[in-house]
C-alpha cells in the first residue's frame, strides 16, 4: 500500500522560463565550455610540447604566419562583441524586435569573419603535412574554426526561428541570450590561439 | 521477501571470509610472494597463509551459495514485499511495488533528510504542473526550491540520425579527412532538424 497523496506545494505561478544559472540551457552551454575548453587546453599542451622540443620554431627554413588576415579576423571578433552584446542585453529584458534587429547585423560580420578565415588558411606558411609544427598550428586553428561553423549555423537557425510563429515562445528568448553567451567563449578562446599562431612564433625565433 | 536469518548468514559468511581470504595476501605480499601466481615452491613460510586464504574464498563461495538459495526459496516460498518493507525514510521507497514506470505521478517534496518519517499517513506533492502536456519541475540551485515550470521535449527520432550521422563521421574520418568536413552536413542537419520547435503554438493554460 502506497501512501496517500496530499498536495502541499502549488507551482502553478511559476515561470516557464529563466535566464542564466535558472535556466537548463546555461547549464548545457557552461558544460559544453568545461568540455571545449578542455579540447582547447590539451591543443596548447600540445603546442608547447612541440614547441620545448624543436631548436627553432617555427623549425628552418618556414616563415611564420602572415599576420594581416589573423590580426583583421581578430579586430573584428572583438568589435562583434558589441552588437552580440546588444542582443544579448535586448534578449533579457523581452526586447525581440531589438534582439532581432542586432541579430541580422551579426550576420554580414560572420560572413566576413568566414572570409577571413579562410585567407587565415592561405597565409599560414605551412601545410599540416609538412613538419610538426605545421600539423599543431593547422590544428590550433581547424579547432577553432569549428566553433566558429557551430556558433554562425547555430544563430543562422535562431536568426530564422525567431521570424516564425515560434518567436513568441517564451524560451527562444533563452535562446538567444545563451546563444550569445556561446559567442563570446568563441572569441574569448580565439584570443590565447591567435597569439600561440600569429606571435609566440615571433617572439621565440 | 528474502528470509532474513539465510540472507544475515549469507552476510556473514561472505564479509568475514573475504578478511579470511585477503588479509593473508597482505601477509604474503610483505614476506615476497609475487601476486597472481597459481603456485609457489614449498619451504618458502608461505604454506600456511596460502591455507588460510584457500580457506576464506571457500567461505566466501559457501555464503554466496547461502545467497542464490535464499533468493531461488523466497521466489517460490516467499512472502511478497510490501513498497517500504523496512520502513527506510528516503523517496526511493514511497513509490510502489513494483513502480510504474513514471515513478511517481506527482512530484514529492522533501521535507527533510528523512522524508519519510516526517509524514506517516501521507506524501507531499507538487500541483500546478500542466497535465494536458509535459512539464517538469526546476528548482534553485542551492536551496531547492520550485523556481521554473521547464517545458519538457517530445518523443522525436532525431538524436537517432544525429547519433547515426556522428558515428559515420568518425569512423570515416579515419579513412579521409575530408570525412570530417562532408560529415557535419547530416550532423548538422539532424541537430538543426532536432533542435527545431515541432509542437504547434498554443497558450499555456495551468490545469487546476
Amino acid at each position: 500500500m502506497t501512501l496517500p497523496v496530499k498536495f502541499t506545494e502549488d507551482v502553478r505561478a511559476l515561470p516557464t522560463h529563466a535566464f542564466g544559472h535558472r535556466s537548463l540551457t546555461w547549464w548545457g552551454v557552461v558544460a559544453f565550455f568545461l568540455i571545449e575548453g578542455t579540447a582547447f587546453a590539451l591543443a596548447i599542451g600540445a603546442y608547447f610540447f612541440l614547441e620545448g622540443v624543436e631548436d627553432n620554431w617555427p623549425p628552418d627554413p618556414w616563415l611564420p604566419p602572415g599576420l594581416l588576415w589573423g590580426t583583421l579576423f581578430t579586430i573584428l571578433i572583438l568589435a562583434s562583441e558589441i552588437p552580440n552584446t546588444i542582443v544579448k542585453r535586448a534578449a533579457e529584458r523581452h526586447d525581440l524586435a531589438t534582439a532581432r534587429r542586432y541579430m541580422l547585423i551579426l550576420l554580414p560580420i560572420f560572413g566576413l569573419l568566414l572570409l577571413f578565415r579562410a585567407l587565415e588558411f592561405t597565409t599560414l606558411n605551412v601545410r599540416w603535412t609538412d613538419n610538426a609544427y605545421g600539423s599543431i598550428i593547422w590544428a590550433l586553428l581547424f579547432l577553432h574554426l569549428t566553433h566558429i561553423v557551430t556558433d554562425i549555423v547555430d544563430s543562422l537557425v535562431l536568426t530564422a526561428l525567431i521570424h516564425t510563429g515560434h518567436a513568441a515562445e517564451n524560451r527562444r528568448i533563452v535562446d538567444i541570450a545563451e546563444n550569445a553567451m556561446y559567442w563570446r567563449f568563441v572569441w574569448l578562446t580565439w584570443l590565447p590561439i591567435y597569439a600561440l599562431i600569429y606571435w609566440v612564433p615571433r617572439w621565440v625565433s | 521477501m528474502m528470509g532474513e536469518r539465510l540472507g544475515k548468514a549469507g552476510f556473514w559468511m561472505i564479509f568475514l571470509g573475504f578478511q579470511l581470504a585477503f588479509f593473508p595476501m597482505h601477509l604474503l605480499g610483505m614476506w615476497g610472494m609475487p601476486r597472481r601466481v597459481y603456485t609457489y615452491p614449498s619451504g618458502m613460510g608461505w604454506d600456511e597463509m596460502n591455507l588460510l586464504a584457500t580457506l576464506g574464498s571457500f567461505v566466501v563461495a559457501l555464503g554466496f551459495l547461502l545467497f542464490i538459495l535464499n533468493a531461488v526459496k523466497s521466489l517460490y516460498a516467499g512472502r511478497v514485499a510490501e513498497p517500504n518493507p523496512w520502513d527506510a525514510p528516503t523517496l526511493e521507497w514511497a513509490t510502489a511495488s513494483p513502480p510504474p514506470q513514471y515513478n511517481f505521478a506527482h512530484i514529492p517534496v522533501v521535507t527533510s533528510r528523512v522524508p519519510l518519517w516526517d509524514n506517516r499517513n501521507h506524501l507531499p506533492v507538487v500541483t500546478g504542473l500542466r497535465v494536458d502536456d509535459r512539464e517538469l519541475l526546476l528548482t534553485t540551485v542551492m536551496d531547492a526550491r520550485p523556481d521554473v515550470r521547464e517545458p519538457s521535449a517530445l518523443p522525436s527520432i532525431w538524436p537517432l540520425w544525429a547519433a547515426l550521422s556522428t558515428t559515420c563521421l568518425f569512423i570515416s574520418s579515419i579513412f579521409t579527412p575530408w570525412a570530417v568536413v562532408i560529415g557535419a552536413f547530416p550532423v548538422g542537419a539532424a541537430l538543426i532538424a532536432w533542435f527545431w520547435p515541432k509542437s504547434p503554438l498554443s497558450p499555456e493554460p495551468v490545469i487546476e
